[in-house]
């Protein structure tokens, strides 16, 4: 996975923190995904500007007590996210 | 009439995630599998936009954040753009389940203006004769691509909804075909579900096993296709009932997580539970929060007592919560029943003996009772 690919989410989809659930969700047509906390994190940040280096670097920044397993984790993560379907890679402008 | 009896609160009942809101009985089109009441022409009344502003500021505050607009034809409604923006400031994702007829460029961009997120359009065939026929309407078709293709170019997701029977489900390839070409991003193939006018039609709508098969078959060589293609677009095949052998978990349990608001106000568990011998309470008589809480409407198939033998006993009751509340009632007239779906329910004989039907001779599209209010009226209580 290239660290300067830069990622949105799929057209159409919002992440939004609902407070009566106490978490993140994913909103698509007609559904939801229930995001645990560091889900909701990256999500959040794969705006379709950050490449995956500055996301992992805002991700250092807020979390600077986790381990040097945080890259792995964020890699795995973006790749189910990807296969899921939630996220796409940006077009090269 | 509206059912005032309240129970008291469960707290171990969840929020409701759901809102349905069926905005108007009316509609343009007569489709003999339609999801309305049969006796739909009885209930005229119709919530105004303050009304409908208030039930979804009420759901919203107890949780709710997926909001459908639907129907009948909720275009109808020339409010709809107003009721699209207050749901979109209160947080809701917006649906709106249309047939597409009453849209038109103008109100795409309306809607989009007022922060709609996606509009899922029906298509009742591949073919403009046959989705004729289905729809009553000579016109329907062509004007659904339209619809369907403007739709895509303002860019919102879209979802293609497509509802099988056995006049159209053999034509299946040319109907993904045809989601394909209009740049669907996901398409749902969904078999008819027989309640309201499809119970009704039953025996000339539910395919045969083998037209199931070659579905399926279908629906993976496309999938298979798509994907060599790079072409993001979802398949969801939803194989009816009839063909299972256990029942699904009916809107994931009675009053669990979704709530469908009728054009009047009545508040139900789902969209069909209006043909169940019950009476549910309404808005703005009682709050939404007093009615999926504490109403006795709401509490009463929740949890597990209520269950008859073999649920009771059986290891699955939490998954499936005994199937379906409406399909119980329109197979054995018990709706405490358990769902004759499963093949331990003593009335599955009535499933097999569907099925069978369905493996020979059956009505033709022209013999189906069309959705109407003239139909309707024959099944309006006096």
């Amino acid at each position: 996975m290239n660290v300067a690919t830069v990622y949105r989410l799929k057209p159409g989809w919002r992440l939004q923190w609902e407070e009566a659930q106490g978490r993140h969700v994913l909103l698509y047509p007609e559904g939801m995904v229930q995001l645990n906390d560091s889900a909701g994190a990256v999500l959040g940040l794969l705006d379709g500007e950050r490449d995956l280096a500055a996301v992992l670097a805002a991700l250092r920044q807020r979390y600077p007590e986790a381990d040097e397993g945080l890259e792995r984790d964020v890699h795995d993560f973006v790749a189910d996210a990807l296969h899921q379907g939630w996220i796409r890679e940006t077009e090269a402008t | 009439m509206s059912d005032p009896r309240m129970t008291p609160r469960d707290h171990s009942v969840g929020a409701p995630l759901w809102l349905l809101a069926e905005l108007t009985y009316r509609c343009p089109l007569q489709c003999p599998y339609c999801s309305n009441p049969l006796d739909f022409a009885a209930h005229r009344d119709e919530l105004s936009t303050d009304e409908w502003i208030e039930t979804m500021r009420q759901a919203r505050a107890m949780g709710a954040v997926q909001l459908g607009f639907s129907g009948g034809e909720p275009l109808v409604r020339d409010d709809l753009e107003a009721l699209v923006a207050e749901a979109r400031q209160l947080g809701f994702y917006t649906n709106l389940i249309t047939s597409g007829l009453g849209l038109d460029e103008a109100r795409i961009v309306a809607l989009r203006e007022a922060g709609l997120d996606h509009i899922q359009i029906s298509l009742q065939a591949g073919d403009a004769e046959v989705a004729a026929a289905v729809a009553g309407s000579p016109k329907a078709h062509a004007k659904k691509l339209a619809m369907a293709r403007a739709v895509k170019s303002a860019g919102y997701p879209m979802v293609l909804n497509v509802v099988l029977h056995r006049h159209n489900i053999d034509d299946l390839d040319a109907i993904i075909a045809l989601c394909d070409d209009l740049g669907a991003d996901a398409v749902e193939l969904a078999n008819c579900q027989m309640y309201g006018w499809a119970q009704l039609n039953r025996a000339g709508l539910l395919p045969s096993r083998a037209q199931i098969e070659a579905a399926e078959a279908t629906t993976a060589r496309w999938r298979e296709t798509l994907a060599a293609r790079g072409r993001d677009m979802r398949l969801l095949f939803v194989v009816p009932d009839y063909h299972e052998d256990r029942p699904k978990a009916c809107m994931g349990g009675w009053g669990a997580i979704f709530m469908t608001v009728a054009p009047d106000g009545t508040v139900l568990p789902c969209h069909s539970a209006r043909d169940l011998p019950m009476r549910f309470p309404r808005v703005p008589e009682h709050s939404l929060a007093a009615i999926w809480y504490e109403s006795a409407a709401f509490n009463r198939f929740r949890g597990d007592a209520w269950m008859p033998a073999p649920c009771r006993d059986c290891d699955e009751r939490h998954q499936d919560h005994g199937g379906c509340r409406c399909q119980a009632y329109l197979l054995t007239g018990d709706l405490s029943a358990t769902d004759p779906v499963c093949d331990r329910s003593p009335d599955h004989h009535l499933i097999e003996a569907a099925r069978a039907e369905a493996d020979g001779e059956a009505r033709s599209l022209g013999e189906l009772v069309s959705r109407n209010a003239r139909e309707s009226r024959v099944f309006c209580r006096g």
